[in-house]
């Protein structure tokens, strides 16, 4: 079948950003370039100290899980963006999941910038091995790859895709925000609140896209969809729970943590437009956790939780002047 | 009865919260070239947050747009915001900026499309929030 003339590559429309198909892609691409970062702006040598105050397991576990993020973002950065690519919708959104792609390569990256400034290069080898021969790792990665398979269905790719960014990634988000809890690392946190953020930003274009997609198909189709989305989370939950219990059990971290995963499950399936999975009570973060994760943003700031009487009238917050006329 | 006004960007998360809460809703649209709507009466407006990493442009466009218009903004009486705690300080940071703009109170925040318990707490709070400021407007 495959002639020369049939696997010639088409010669791609030069893309024109004046003419937009969908305003998103304008708007995401100008965020994400604005929000551009690199490891070398965050004082990570200033977390020397309180690096040297955890514990020999402590900082095992640490470098074992940051080692476990670079693994996901170097599968998103070689694999998961450029495999969405052939599928775009527009020719922007192609240009915003190249970007997509080489901020993944600055996220991995950013671990062995923590790695160069705080550990031994011993301990930082022992960990890259461990991370090859982990099981859950494997598994989760075996998982999301098979999806990224060319052959594969383009709604699919994106469903691994958001389970990736907005899922997968918090087993290992988790300590971080819990070190900072306490007061140590705090300058990592600062770089792991960073990757955070792009990762909130991925999640949400890769699964509005995904809705886009959807409006297209028939009834019976989405449903199909709805129905592989749950159920290949489901057996990533399966694996990520196990990971957690062998990472997390010698600390005592294993119920928080799984907390935080099924709140995080939760809201990678609103990204994808889908209802929650697991119930309320399964998903009461500790409020160490989520003041860690959004500084500033303490509940009693809130009428409708405080006492009633004292409302807060807004505090300073950067804003464009020049688009208000009040 | 009261009235929410209610900005929805085309991920559509807030709009999908706002049928879930059920309540009479006024949408302020996408496009800048569709018609605003005019409350008539006191509202409630609820809004998501789309801020880049210093915080500039928490509240979108059209809602500024919204706002920019004296007789509409009269009526503003508090403001819901939603985002998403992945973006740091700048969690719903909309409705501080609204909040402080407008001289209204912030009355709550919740993430994207909101939980079933979010659903139920602002329900309620608004029930109460709307009775006290009555009481206090008679
Ligand atoms: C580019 C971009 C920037 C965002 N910035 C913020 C932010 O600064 N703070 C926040 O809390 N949420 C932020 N969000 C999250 C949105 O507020 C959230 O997804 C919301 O549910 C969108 O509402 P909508 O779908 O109704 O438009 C951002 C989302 C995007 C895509
Ligand atoms: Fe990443
Ligand atoms: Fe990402």
């Amino acid at each position: 079948m495959k002639d020369a003339m049939n696997t010639a590559r088409a010669v791609p429309a030069a893309v024109n950003w004046n003419r937009l198909q969908d305003d998103k892609d304008l708007e995401i691409w100008n965020r994400l370039t604005a929000n551009f970062w690199l490891p070398e702006k965050v004082p990570l040598s200033n977390d020397i100290q309180s690096w040297s105050q955890l514990t020999e397991a402590e900082q095992k576990l640490t470098i074992r899980v940051f080692t476990g993020l670079t693994l996901l973002d170097t599968i998103q950065n070689t694999v998961g963006a450029p495999a969405l690519m052939p599928d775009a919708l527009t020719p922007h959104e192609e240009a915003v999941l190249s970007n997509i792609s080489f901020m993944e390569a600055v996220h991995a990256r950013s671990y062995s910038s923590v790695f160069s400034t705080l550990c031994q290069t011993s301990e930082v080898d022992e960990a890259f091995r461990w991370s090859s021969e982990n099981e859950q790792l494997q598994a989760k990665s075996r998982l999301i790859l098979d999806e990224y398979d060319s052959t594969g269905h383009p709604l699919k790719k994106k469903i691994a895709s958001v389970f990736l960014e907005s899922f997968l990634f918090y087993s290992g988000f988790y300590l971080p925000m819990h070190w900072s809890s306490r007061a140590r690392l705090t300058n990592t946190a600062d770089l792991i609140r960073l990757i955070i953020r792009d990762e909130a930003i991925h999640g949400y274009y890769i699964g509005y896209k995904f809705q886009r997609g959807l409006e297209k198909l028939t009834e019976s189709e989405r449903a199909e969809l709805k129905d592989f989305a749950f159920s290949l989370l489901f057996d990533l939950y399966e694996i990520e729970g196990k990971y957690t219990e062998t990472l997390y059990d010698p600390v005592g971290l294993t119920e928080d943590v799984k907390t935080f995963l099924h709140y995080n499950a939760n809201k990678a399936l609103q990204n994808l437009g889908y209802e929650a999975l697991f119930p309320a009570e399964a998903c009461k973060v500790s409020p160490a956790i989520l003041a860690a994760l959004s500084p500033n943003s303490d509940e009693n700031h809130d009428f409708f939780s405080g006492s009633g009487s004292s409302y807060v009238i807004g505090k300073a917050v950067a804003t464009e002047d020049e688009d208000w006329d009040f | 009865m009261a009235q929410l006004v209610f900005f929805s960007s085309r991920s559509g998360n807030t709009a999908n919260f706002v049928s879930r809460l059920g309540v009479d809703a006024l949408r302020i649209p996408i496009s800048p070239d569709e018609p605003m709507p005019a409350p008539d009466q006191p509202y409630v407006l609820i809004t998501p947050t789309f801020a880049d990493g210093e915080g500039r442009g928490a509240v979108p466009r059209q809602v500024i747009r919204f706002l920019n218009d004296p007789g509409r903004r009269a009526l503003i009486r508090g403001v819901i915001s939603a985002g998403n705690r992945n973006f740091g300080k700048f969690f719903a940071a909309s409705g501080d900026v609204i909040a402080r703009k407008c001289g209204v109170p912030l009355l709550c925040r919740f993430e994207l499309a909101g939980t079933d318990h979010d659903i139920a707490r602002i329900r309620d709070g608004l029930h109460r929030f709307w009775r006290e400021t009555c009481l206090t407007t008679a």
